[in-house]
């Protein structure tokens, strides 16, 4: 499905962005990449979705290299960016191409993502949870592939946010896209991800692979899930603070 | 399915608000309006008894009458058709050619680079400058006239259109790369609707500016027109018709204002605006 080799994207000399990221994703799988702000997790979803051309390495779709934005590609961004100007339904078939379904298309998504009754409300009328739903079904409506997704909940208060992450639970079930999500959650990452990949550093390196083994949908308070995450709490934070204060004490010393 | 049935209530809620609201913006208004009418009564008084020499500041109420011989001989609609004949023409030809030249400034960078220092340049000329040229040029009659109003019209409408096209949030110019949009529909679906609040302001002072120039315009060289009664005001020493003209002036701007105001808020009705909810 997405291969990626080698990819690296590096800004300020070197010392902001990603490198050196190698991962494949099989077709159907939710694939997670967690690391804490600033390491390059966005930069990794632009270069994946082609918005940012300029990444040495290759990324492919299908043996297909990409260069530009792919149509088998669909992205969720962490803010909704709806068009104020359209309505809901215009806005989730904004990327049709065709006018003549692009309405009846756009009533189908309305009803995947719960959203029936607001068809003619514009995005200042509406709330953070359903201006996101408004662009999940935006991005699912050109039936993409690689369905991209960069911190698309955590703008989001805690029942919202795990409302959305049973929708896209259904919406996997529903079409097996490929899903890359970005999050600094970790639980959501465990509740939703086949496999999770652990960024550290700056710029971002992958610094540890983890597959969940446990069958979906699962429980949010599963003992196997609470396991992995203090395995993550631990290749995470903790020992990432410590480091800094290795560092400090390096610091010091060395003056 | 939750969210819907928690939206309606809150809607009826919001109308009953607004129900309640109607009265007070009559209030506002009322509010407004104690000011200039204690003005006039003062006004009025002081000319009655004699503070206010009527051959200097004559009473409201002759202002009126003299509005009213104005509207009554017809020779009122005469001289304000032909200066809203000038500024329409005069507003349409700065709006066209801002709307063409701050598009294409505005959407290509090397466009900006070559343009926009040469009119930058032109804009601190204060506009009025340009009339002995105007008239050299093209005489007094309304081409010169009409040239003035569409230079005055053009800057407030293309400084506008381009900062608004250069303002354009670049997190929905993403959006559109996603869909790999031609940079034909990126202007038509993103940059268009998405700089037509700043093209808004710019019109509406555009037309502020057209009716300072069509005055200006008028005042150095017509034979009709709302300038032209404040000319004829001076020279035959009746400051109730120069006084009376202001007024025309000032009912037509505002108007004319109202009228892009409502186009206005039609287009715009998606905007979430602080000044919308009172
Ligand atoms: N276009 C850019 N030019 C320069 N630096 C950038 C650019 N985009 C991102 N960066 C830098 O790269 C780093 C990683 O950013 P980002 O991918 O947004 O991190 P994350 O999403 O993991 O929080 C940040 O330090 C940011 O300042
Ligand atoms: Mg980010």
């Amino acid at each position: 499905m997405l291969s990626l080799k080698n990819v690296s994207r590096t800004f300020n000399g070197g010392l902001a962005g990603f490198q050196n990221i190698s991962l494949q994703s099989k077709k159907g799988e939710v694939i997670g990449l967690l690391g804490t702000s600033g390491c390059g997790k966005s930069t990794l979803l632009r270069v994946i979705s082609g918005l940012d051309p300029d990444y040495s390495g290759a990324v492919e779709i299908d043996q297909e290299k990409i260069k530009a934005v792919h149509e088998k590609v669909g992205i969720i961004f962490q803010e909704p960016r709806l068009m104020p100007w359209l309505n809901v339904i215009d806005n989730i078939g904004f990327g049709v191409k065709q006018k003549t379904d692009k309405l009846s298309e756009a009533k189908a998504y309305i009803d995947l993502v719960g959203l029936a009754g607001s068809e003619k409300l514009y995005p200042k009328d509406l709330s953070g949870g359903m201006a996101q739903r408004v662009s999940i079904a935006r991005a699912l409506i050109t039936n993409p592939e690689v369905l991209l997704l960069d911190e698309p909940f955590s703008a989001l208060d805690a029942f919202t946010k795990m409302q959305l992450q049973d929708l896209l639970l259904n919406i996997w079930n529903q079409y097996r896209s490929s899903i890359f999500l970005v999050t600094h959650d970790i639980d959501e990452a465990l509740y939703l991800c086949d496999r999770i990949f652990i960024l550290r550093g700056q710029p971002g390196e992958v610094y540890k692979e983890l597959t969940v083994d446990v069958q979906k949908p699962r429980t949010r308070g599963d003992e196997e899930l609470a396991k992995m995450k203090g395995q993550i709490l631990e290749l995470l934070d903790l020992s990432k603070s410590e480091k800094g204060n290795q560092n400090e004490h390096n610091k010091v010393a060395s003056k | 399915m939750a969210s819907k049935n928690t939206v309606l209530p809150q809607k009826s809620q919001w109308k009953s608000k607004d129900k309640i609201r109607i009265p007070k913006k009559l209030k506002l208004t009322l509010v407004g309006s104690i000011v200039p009418l204690v003005l006039l009564v003062a006004w009025q008084v002081m000319s009655v008894i004699g503070v206010f020499e009527s051959h200097l500041l004559p009473a409201p109420t002759q202002v009126l009458e003299r509005i009213g011989s104005l509207v009554a001989d017809g020779s009122l609609w005469g001289h304000i058709g032909v200066t809203l004949y000038r500024i329409f023409i005069g507003f349409g030809i700065g709006v066209a050619c801002a709307v063409i030249a701050g598009s294409v400034v505005g959407y290509l960078k090397t466009a900006e680079l070559l343009v926009d220092p040469l009119i930058q340049g032109f804009r601190s000329i204060p506009s009025l400058a340009w009339v002995p040229l105007f008239i050299l040029w093209m005489g007094i009659g309304e081409p010169s006239k009409i040239t003035l109003i569409a230079v005055g019209v053009f800057f407030p409408v293309y400084l506008n259109i381009v900062s608004g096209i250069q303002g354009v949030d670049r997190k929905l110019i993403e959006v559109g790369k996603i869909y790999n949009f031609t940079p034909l529909q990126m202007v038509k679906r993103i940059i268009l609707p998405a700089s037509l609040p700043s093209f808004f302001t710019g019109v509406r002072s555009g037309l502020g500016l057209g009716w300072m120039f069509v005055v200006a315009a008028e005042l150095m060289g017509a034979s009709k027109g709302i300038g032209y009664l404040l000319v004829v005001g001076q020279n035959t020493y009746s400051p109730d018709l120069v006084l009376a003209s202001i007024v025309m002036i000032a009912i037509f701007g505002k108007l004319t204002d109202s009228v892009l105001k409502g186009f206005e808020v039609r287009a715009l009705h998606w905007q979430d605006n602080f000044g919308k909810q009172n």
